[in-house]
């Protein structure tokens, strides 16, 4: 909670000199995220598949094993990827690498910022390692983006040092339904909290299970203090651009594109979409002629014991 | 000033366009975001956010206004670009795609990424020529730098030569030529309006120069 406090006056207060180069300070974490804003961010599982996301103007991609569809397909324990798959991918592409950790597994992040990625995801993708804790994301250089399905669970994922949230939908399933869920939950607690008077906020603080500060901050500035992308089922140009509309900064798209029939023309028609998410006739124009999407599960046909969003308190 | 307010366009491709807007509006000029032909017409300057340069290269390609824009900027639509805004302005881009498409409107040569990968970011105060009151506190992400700068471009900051800064040392991370300014770093994110207003001075000056 003093971390969270300092990180908010550092963002308001004017500066005391730096006559030393400081990195991986909260500035330069969230301000990386800043930088993705308006993008779209995809997971790929081979350097061939990043040069087409790449290609297609993704602004980051994210190194994974397997895209989710096919860890709920084949099951088992997911787990970071090989660091050569990371490797290949790194140097495939010149555009920022983002990569998965399991919740709470802090020696994976531990890895993948050895292996220099650009963002680590800590992801209900993945199995978990760690029922009850998260990864104390202070203690990396590296930032860090976290999955949330309401409001009190970003704020707890901030509090712990995640310098970008996502809503998480539910991944793997091609159903956009969950990702509205989520960011309809997180922007409208939002909303809610920003319309109480002073005196009700220690409640709500309370309520949230989030620190009172950041609880303050985020009712005072009407947004979270990061940035916040979708992510888990979005699967065509509307998906993107309806989330945009939202109030996502940015999309995370897993399966959707490398799922679908014609990934390359389809990661382009998810970018444009999300450029002019407020153009109808833009996001006609690039709908046609997309081949199949990705087939897909409904969520309700998801056992709830096999639906990821659960994962992560 | 009897005239109303320059109007400074933010290319909204993708990036961090909300913050150079409200920086903008700090600086007391009117603005608004492009992202077509249409509105690029309607503003006497533009600020290109930072980003991915590589991203915005190919929608500046492929929505129709490269050709629109170098039009612009080589008919002197002043103009200031922050990181990728740097690297699209460049004349030459080293360390980037070979099909990444380059503006054109500052003889200089930057390098991509030229500090490293995100674990390297980093922030610092830096002295700025033409900016009073002290130094300016920038934020460097995944930040590119100057190489090289040709004869008539203004060097306005560079990378304090100190044993800590290695490889980056001395390196040139703010310039301006004629009304084109660009910086390395990430002024936006700061709240620290000076550059911004430097820049809405430009703004300001060409338009009533042109005006005259």
């Amino acid at each position: 909670m003093r971390k969270v406090l300092a990180v908010t006056a550092a963002q308001t207060q004017s500066e005391t000199p730096t006559t030393t180069p400081e990195k991986g300070t909260a500035r330069v974490k969230r301000g990386m995220a800043e930088m993705l804003k308006g993008g779209v961010i995809m997971d790929v599982v081979t350097p061939e598949q990043a040069k087409i996301a790449e290609d297609a103007g993704a602004v980051a991609v994210m190194a994974l094993e397997r895209v989710p569809a096919d860890i709920r397909a084949q099951g088992g324990v997911a787990r970071m990827s090989d660091p050569d798959l990371i490797d290949g991918i790194v140097n495939a592409v010149s555009i920022p690498v983002m990569a998965k950790a399991r919740i709470g597994h802090f020696v994976e992040a531990q890895v993948l910022q050895a292996l220099g990625v650009d963002y680590i995801d800590e992801s209900e993708v993945l199995t978990p390692a760690d029922y009850t804790n998260h990864i104390d994301k202070f203690a990396f250089t590296v930032p860090f983006v976290c999955g949330a399905t309401n409001l009190g669970e970003a704020l707890r994922r901030i509090t712990e040092g995640a310098a970008m949230i996502r809503s998480k939908g539910e991944a793997g399933t091609g159903d956009v339904s969950n990702a509205t869920t989520h960011m309809r939950q997180i922007r409208g607690e939002i909303r809610k909290l920003s319309s109480l008077p002073e005196d009700e906020l220690y409640v709500a603080a309370k309520e949230l299970q989030a620190p009172y500060p950041l609880v303050e901050e985020v009712a005072r500035n009407g947004k979270l203090p990061v940035v916040l992308f979708t992510a888990g089922g979005i699967a065509s140009p509307a998906d993107a651009a309806m989330m945009m509309q939202l109030g996502a900064e940015g999309v995370f798209v897993g399966s959707g594109i490398f799922k679908s029939g014609n990934p390359q023309q389809r990661a382009e028609a998810i970018v444009k979409a999300t450029t002019f998410h407020d153009d109808p006739d833009m996001i006609a124009k690039v709908s046609r002629g997309l081949g199949e999407a990705m087939v897909g599960i409904n969520v309700e046909e998801v056992p709830e014991p096999h639906r990821l969003a659960e994962r992560g308190w | 000033m009897s005239a109303a307010q320059p109007c400074v366009g933010v290319l909204a491709l993708q990036g961090d366009v909300r913050e150079h807007v409200a920086s903008l509006r700090a600086a007391g000029v009117r603005t608004m975001t492009v992202r077509r032909e249409s509105e690029l017409a309607a503003v006497d300057g533009l600020v290109i956010p930072g980003g991915e340069s590589t991203t915005m290269s190919r929608l500046l390609d492929t929505f129709e206004l490269l050709e629109p824009l170098r039009k612009r900027l080589a008919s002197g639509m002043p103009a200031y670009g922050s990181c990728a805004g740097m690297i699209l302005l460049a004349n030459e881009v080293l360390d980037g795609r070979e099909d990444q498409h380059q503006l054109g409107a500052l003889d200089i040569t930057v390098r991509r990424n030229a500090f490293g990968r995100q674990v390297d970011s980093f922030e610092e105060d830096l002295a700025f020529t033409g900016i009073d009151d002290g130094p300016v506190h920038a934020v460097f992400i995944r930040a590119p730098w100057v190489e090289s700068a040709r004869q008539d471009v203004e060097v306005l900051a560079a990378v304090p030569d100190t044993a800590v800064a290695g490889p980056a040392a001395g390196r040139i991370v703010a310039v301006r030529q004629g009304t084109v300014l660009a910086t390395a770093f990430h002024p936006e994110l700061t709240g620290d309006g000076r550059v911004h207003r430097l820049f809405a001075d430009i703004v300001r000056a060409a338009v009533s120069e042109d005006a005259a």
